[in-house]
């Protein structure tokens, strides 16, 4: 047992008096999780996303395109700005914006009789960075919702709208193109929503004014995650902590099986072997430091990200400890299996590499496995990253 | 104490070591020279039980190794030619990791660090991290690392490799009291000063195979000269060296500046004739002295090649 223990001790010894080890086993790996962390949504989900940056040239100056201007700054995803059309042009062509919209002159007008009679659409403009398809379809979908938000407000109450209404009702009048009974019925329709804004003017006047006017979206979102328990709030760093400690872990048990590899090309493996002990202690002496040193690992990862950003350990604790502990014997495996296949320290490390790698994103570490295709999904249950 | 029965060892096609035979006793030291890939370590490498013989036999007070535990590993002290040492540890760690290795701890651990690293004069050192050690200390702490567990056999493969002269000395020092003590010391190396200052009898290695066992002495007789006498010649105007050669124990003359430099089988019978011949011809000189060839020329004379430069 004294030969046993002290392999052990002196495995351990080394590794933590190596600070380099240390520092890529433990610091790098909580430093790379806290910042995906932070990306995957941090705690609760509730990370602040960055906002799209978007340029708004006003040709109109109507009533109409300063609603819009105004609704789409309200948007918590886009960061509105004022701009000129050269100034866009060269704002997005570096970068530094996202997109810009081009608002036309007469936008309001043509907007609003176009929602009636669906004849001359005016066109927004929308220039974008080719590189941000993605963003661009999203501001496309803001951008229909504001736009239909403003224009019918202003078409139901607005001044403009009200002039809109006004003059359709005398061409209704007076065209004569339009059936006895489509007249009639436009004139209803017009009448009633002249009616219905200057009864407004006198609520509004006798302070009695309960609806807002114009068109709203006919629904909300409610939103909810669904994560691995009841009533448990997602935490971005759960995932972020178990995959880059994977990682790690792997990294370090790659290191375990290099270091033996250059081991047995020196004379300290001559002299291990010189002493009589079996090539199973030997081995299983290592294999036993290097799991110790991943539960290690992954305590201070899992330690860190429960104080620092509360990550839970749902389910059952010893079920995760004990998972913990076969991937360290697992890893350990590993790095005994690189130093057995292995040949030239330079080609081991490189083969072991990708291939930890590999076991790492098909595990899921770095992205989810449902973006992968059905069968690759079916091959990583099977993975031991 | 050691019986080595004809070792053989390959490696593919390649014959590292043919049938090598020899003992060694207790007290005794014995020097494996040979060039390098002469099939020296893998012959050590056999002996410390690294190694399993194609075929042959190594007994050890009438033991063979027969497991990596086996009890006779006990008597074994291996001193590898690389560095055996963990630079990051200290002294004392490394040697209290190499003792636990053969189940010493506590007490008895600590006495056998302190008396191996008396012994090579690093006690005061023995805090310090090995990596802050110079080529020669880490070299007498490898030699320390492999006493801890008192073996009986020291197997020192090139244990002087890349040490200044100062430290060279110092291991040999530490080499002749262990050798005072009763250890048998097995020695590679492919310097023959050292197998000429350590070794009672030497064994030389070529390409696998023992080309000469015997003392320092028994290998001189196997050359065709035993002595070389060197005269300082007054004058060497004329003199024409190889008219010595006729001479009945002369075998070999000649002339470098002024130092004439003769060959003789049996310096008692030769030496009286040569200086007689030069007198009775007219040669004064002023200076004589004898000298025997070394090692390298005995390595010479068997293979035809000079050891250092062997492939």
């Amino acid at each position: 047992m004294i030969p046993f223990l002290a392999l052990v001790r002196k495995d351990l010894r080394l590794f933590f008096n190596d600070r380099k080890a240390v520092i890529v086993g433990i610091l790098v790996p909580i430093v790379l999780a806290s910042f995906f962390g932070y990306l995957f949504g941090g705690q609760g989900g509730n990370a602040e996303m960055s906002r799209l940056s978007v340029l708004v040239i006003d040709q109109d100056g109507s009533d109409t395109s300063r609603g819009l201007i105004s609704q789409l700054a309200g948007d918590k995803t886009l960061d509105v700005k004022a701009s000129t059309l050269d100034d866009a042009r060269t704002a997005v062509r570096k970068g530094k914006a996202t997109a810009a919209i081009v608002i036309p002159k007469d936008f309001g007008r043509d907007a609003g009789r176009a929602l009636f009679t669906g004849e001359n659409k005016p066109a927004l403009g929308l220039l974008y960075d080719p590189s941000h398809n993605m963003e661009l379809g999203m501001l496309k979908g803001i951008l229909s919702g504001a736009v239909m938000q403003t224009v019918s407000k202003e078409m139901f109450t607005g001044q403009s709208g009200r002039q809109v209404i006004d003059d359709s009702l005398a061409r209704v009048e007076n065209s004569p193109g339009i059936s006895a009974t489509d007249r009639k019925a436009l004139r209803d329709l017009l009448g009633s929503v002249r009616n219905f804004n200057e009864q407004r003017d006198r609520e509004t006047a006798s302070g009695q004014a309960r609806l807002s006017g114009g068109l709203t979206m006919p629904f909300e979102t409610h939103e909810e995650a669904i994560t691995s328990g009841q009533n448990v709030e997602y935490n971005g760093y759960a995932h972020a902590f178990g995959g880059m400690g994977v990682q790690f872990v792997l990294f370090m048990g790659l290191d375990v099986g290099i270091g033996l590899l250059m081991l047995r090309q020196t004379g300290l493996w001559q002299r291990l072997r010189a002493a009589p002990l079996s090539r199973t202690m030997l081995l299983g002496s290592r294999t036993i430091s290097a799991a110790l040193t991943a539960c290690f690992i992954l305590f201070v990862l899992f330690t860190f990200a429960r104080v620092v950003f509360g990550v839970r350990i749902l389910g059952s604790l010893a079920g995760f400890v004990l998972v913990c502990v076969a991937f360290a014997l697992m890893t350990a495996a590993f790095g005994l299996m690189i130093a057995a296949l292995g040949e030239t320290v330079e080609a081991t490390r490189g083969y072991s590499v990708m291939a930890t790698l590999v076991l790492v994103m098909l595990g899921g570490a770095w992205v989810p496995t449902f973006v992968f295709p059905k069968w690759l999904q079916r091959l990583t249950v099977v993975i031991p990253g | 104490m050691l019986e080595v029965n004809g070792l053989t060892k390959s490696y593919g096609k390649l014959t590292a070591v043919n049938g090598v035979s020899f003992h060694a006793d207790y007290g005794e030291t014995i020097g494996l020279l040979g060039p390098n890939g002469a099939g020296k370590t893998t012959t050590v490498s056999i002996i410390a039980g690294l190694l399993n013989p194609d075929s042959g036999e190594v007994l050890i007070e009438g033991k063979q190794v027969k497991s990596d535990t086996d009890p006779v590993k006990l008597k074994i002290g291996l001193v590898p030619q690389d560095m055996a040492l963990y630079d990051q540890l200290s002294a004392r760690d490394n040697l209290t990791f190499f003792a636990a290795l053969y189940s010493i701890a506590g007490a008895r651990a600590k006495h056998a660090i302190d008396e191996a690293l008396n012994l090579v004069a690093l006690s005061d050192r023995a805090g310090d991290k090995v990596g802050t050690f110079s080529g020669g200390m880490k070299r007498r702490l490898n030699l320390a690392a492999a006493l801890l567990h008192d073996p009986q056999i020291l197997l020192l493969d090139e244990p002087t490799v890349g040490v200044d002269p100062q430290s060279r000395n110092a291991i040999f020092e530490n080499l002749e009291v262990l050798k005072k003590r009763g250890k048998t010391l097995i020695y590679t190396t492919h310097y023959m000063e050292e197998a000429e200052r350590l070794c009672d009898r030497i064994v030389i290695i070529d390409h696998g195979k023992v080309i000469a066992n015997d003392t320092l002495q028994g290998l001189h007789k196997l050359l065709p000269i035993t002595n070389i006498i060197a005269i300082d010649l007054d004058s060497a105007d004329g003199f024409k060296p190889e008219q010595m050669l006729a001479l009945p124990d002369v075998k070999s003359a000649e002339l470098i500046q002024n130092t004439l430099r003769v060959g003789v089988h049996d310096l008692s019978q030769g030496a009286p004739a040569v200086l007689r011949w030069l007198t009775e011809n007219g040669h004064s000189f002023h200076h004589v002295s004898s000298e025997q060839p070394d090692l390298e020329t005995v390595f010479l004379t068997l293979t035809g090649r000079s050891l250092r430069d062997s492939k």
